[in-house]
């Protein structure tokens, strides 16, 4: 049967990328394990000495390597095979399309930023001649030079550095909506136009140097976003890549291949060992098993699967190897129903709106009656439209949005690198605003508060010579619960005898007795392992039989070490807590006892987790949603804010908010507390932006704005601003 | 004020030259990993560095 065969080298072929020239192919591994720039020479020096490899370069922010060969001599698997010598385990990935054109839409951000940044100096070089001129009389024909000059400057600018400005307003405008960019791209086109104007007829003040210090601080603030975003991406990348998802097909020739799960597709054949991970969503077609659900449905207790039944990807395979034909997604049941929860969950969130959005939209109708009043009551007063129309036009340009664009993506970058270095990473924007609103936290159980991995819970009741031989034994199995008891003793040899009986246990000779382990049917232990079961009601039940000896392990996932303290810790924080859990309501009553959380509830489908968040969000409560299965992620998109810890399940992983990465469930707390700062210098960075404009709009509708006091306003509240944001970072990271 | 044809040229031209280097690092991919750049300034390794990748990424 399948199950005999030996695992097929992984074809890392697919990974390679042939440069243009074809002479060479390139390979990108995320690598576990690099720290230091020790790590960094020892890999590329390994590298370099390898046959065929032309350069190895080690990326150590983004924990990656890139290795380029000669393509006739390319060999992925020995490159893995020298890593893994050298003790870094590394992941070959193709890198997604989205991220090279991230990587783009940056490279391009900073060169239009460093364009602006030239022309802000060398513009203002100017203008502060031109400026002391006004006092010491510099005469107009310098004047009118030094114009000229700031124009052959700015006006390239404007068309170069300005289109990222340009592209998103006309997009809108498309749409028939007005953003941030509109009001933007009208203030730098007047301001150009009137200076133009103004320099043609000999006038004493331009705008160019208000123009290209407006774009220069706008292109900070975008700059800003971009690198939060990508520093996010490239680790998430990393861990999808570190959890290695491969899947064995069976070729049209009829043997069994490993490929990357994305190359499995409805109608294929995989094969599922013993301990593994089902790929992909199917039917049994060969094969008796038990199915570990937990990372699917929060359901400790294991199901007995046959041929015919469905088994869903994520779940794991703990009796026999399985033959598996591969349904599509939307055949599986379960998958179904929680892609529409996901859906109806999505609808009903979209009623966030960004603090940043919220000042947008309050901005260009406010800005645009304000330069229009201005322009109709200089009129009435008689001046003449050109100097109405002059005073109107500085109106837009000093209220333009400077501050207002780098007040929320500055506090952003500060908070996210401070969750960062609590281990906190940020998957969506507006996630930080939404985390420092949230009022109760919802845990799920499985895999959230409690580890992924199994331990024993009796261990001290059991005879420590009992529990040697039973590991001795352990060793021979595949089964997952098995290596919960072979990892109690770390040098333990297995049995010479000892072979798997299939779906049941081990079997082995011993001092001329039998020995066995596995399930309580299997020892004759019915009775007593029934027993044992109420008296641990989330555990697994092991049976151990030594002849007359008899000796039973309660299997159960402990607790995360700190899931204690992070209820408490939230607890002094004055946020409720709650489980909600799809195990047996035994099991998850018997964990809420343990860690000290007086409301949960078990045996909750994914539709049940949903209903209840969102009949919480009903009387106004704004829950945060900690969770980890795939049962989990409708109930993640539903909460107000939601946490997966970086083990959990993918589709948990896309929706959730924030990731957990490490074990510590306790980052949560500092994660909140960074998260109420940022939300508040926000508030902060907003009001002074109001400020500025409560100021400097009434000095502009007088006519007093001279391209000096704008200068100086603008740039004033800016630095204001950035500095404030720093403050983000400061105080609120200490390790609980 | 003849003096102004030659310093302003040559401000202009120092700025650009400032440019030309910042545009140039940047196409040649010196800020993809700012962490590990600190440190390969410390090594003393003899090893050449690597050719530009070739693959457009």
């Amino acid at each position: 049967m399948a199950a005999e065969l030996a695992t097929p080298p992984a074809d890392l072929r697919q990974f390679l990328r042939v440069s243009p020239d074809e002479a060479f192919v390139s390979l990108d591994l995320a690598v576990d394990g690099i720290k230091c720039a020790a790590c960094m020479a020892t890999i590329e020096r390994a590298m370099s000495r390898e046959p065929g490899v032309v350069g190895a370069r080690v990326n150590l922010g983004a924990k990656r390597l890139h290795v380029t060969f000669e393509r006739r001599e390319a060999d992925p698997a020995r490159i893995l095979r020298r890593l893994d010598e050298l003790g870094f385990k590394a992941y070959p990935f193709s890198p997604r399309q989205v991220e090279d054109s991230k990587a783009q839409e940056m490279r391009r951000l900073l060169r239009c930023l460093g364009v602006a940044a030239f022309a802000s100096m060398n513009v203002m070089l100017l203008s502060v001649a031109v400026w002391s001129g006004h006092e010491t009389g510099l005469d107009p024909t310098t004047r009118d030079l030094f114009h000229w000059l700031s124009a052959l400057i700015a006006l390239p600018t404007a068309a170069y550095s300005g289109r990222p400005f340009y592209e998103s307003a006309i997009g809108a405008l498309k749409r028939r909506r007005v953003n941030m960019d509109v009001p933007i791209t009208l203030g730098i086109c007047l301001a150009l136009v009137m200076s133009v104007f103004e320099v043609l007829r000999h006038g004493e003040h331009a705008y160019f140097d208000g123009v290209v210090m407006l774009l220069f601080f706008l292109l900070i603030g975008r700059t800003l976003d971009q690198v939060m975003q990508r520093r996010t991406q490239l680790v998430a990348a990393n861990l999808a890549a570190l959890r290695a998802e491969f899947a064995t097909k069976r070729l049209p020739d009829g043997t069994w291949r490993d490929v990357p799960i994305d190359m499995v597709e409805p109608g294929d054949v995989i094969l599922v060992r013993i301990g593994d991970r089902v790929a992909a969503d199917g039917r049994i077609e060969e094969g008796r098993s038990d199915i570990d659900q937990s990372l699917v449905t929060g359901e400790t207790a294991h199901r007995a699967v046959r041929p015919g039944d469905e088994v869903y990807a994520g779940t794991q395979n703990l009796g026999g190897a399985l033959v598996v034909r591969v349904l599509k997604s939307q055949e599986g049941t379960l998958l179904a129903g929680v892609e529409r929860l996901l859906a109806q969950a999505a609808q009903t969130k979209g009623a966030y709106i960004r603090l940043a959005d919220r000042a947008a939209r309050l901005y260009p109708p406010f800005v645009h009656t304000v330069a229009l009043l201005t322009f109709l009551g200089w009129m009435m007063m008689g001046i003449g439209w050109h100097d109405a129309l002059m005073i109107a036009i500085t109106v837009l340009i000093i209220t333009c949005p400077c501050a207002l664009g780098l007040a929320v993506p500055a506090v952003q970058v500060v908070a996210a690198g401070a969750m960062f270095r609590n281990g906190i990473l940020i998957q969506s924007g507006d996630a930080i605003e939404r985390l420092a609103e949230i009022d109760r936290v919802v845990f799920d159980k499985t895999g959230t508060l409690t580890l992924p991995a199994a331990d024993i819970a009796n261990r001290e009741e059991i005879p420590a010579e009992d529990v040697m031989l039973a590991a001795r034994l352990a060793l021979t199995s595949r089964h997952p619960l098995a290596a919960a008891i072979a990892a109690q003793d770390k040098a333990a040899k297995p049995l010479a005898t000892a072979r798997e009986v299939p779906g049941e246990g081990v079997k082995a000779c011993h001092a001329g007795q039998v020995v066995r382990l596995g399930s309580p049917a299997f020892c004759e232990a019915m009775p007593e392992a029934e027993a044992l079961a109420t008296r641990f009601p989330g555990a697994s039940i092991v049976a151990f039989r030594h002849g007359e000896r008899l000796a039973l392990f309660a299997i159960r996932q402990p607790y995360r070490e700190d899931a204690e303290a992070t209820v408490a810790a939230l607890g002094t924080m004055k946020l409720p807590t709650e489980i909600i859990s799809g195990d047996r309501p035994r099991a998850v009553a018997e964990a809420a006892r343990d860690l000290g959380i007086a409301n949960w509830r078990g045996g909750a489908l994914p539709g049940d987790k949903v209903t209840w968040l969102e009949q919480m969000k009903r009387f106004g409560a704004r829950p945060l949603m900690v969770g980890d299965g795939l049962n989990d992620a409708p109930a993640l998109a539903a909460g107000h804010a939601s946490i997966a810890p970086a083990s959990a399940s993918q589709l948990a992983q896309t929706q959730a908010d924030f990731l957990l990465v490490g074990q510590r469930l306790g980052a949560i707390v500092p994660a909140i507390r960074i998260a109420r700062k940022a939300r508040w210098l926000m508030l902060e960075n907003l009001w002074i932006s109001v400020l500025y404009n409560l100021i400097a709009v009434p000095v502009a509708i007088l006519g007093h704005a001279t391209p000096l006091v704008a200068a100086l306003a603008m740039s004033g509240s800016s630095i204001i601003v950035t500095l404030n944001a720093l403050r983000a970072g400061r105080g609120a990271g200490e390790k609980s | 004020m003849n003096i102004l044809l030659i310093l302003i040229p040559l401000a202009l031209a120092l700025g650009g030259l400032g440019l030309a280097a910042f545009l140039w690092s940047l196409s040649n991919r010196q800020y993809e990993d700012l962490d590990g750049a600190a440190w390969r300034a410390l090594m003393d390794d003899d090893t050449s560095p690597l050719p530009r990748p070739e693959d457009g990424r």
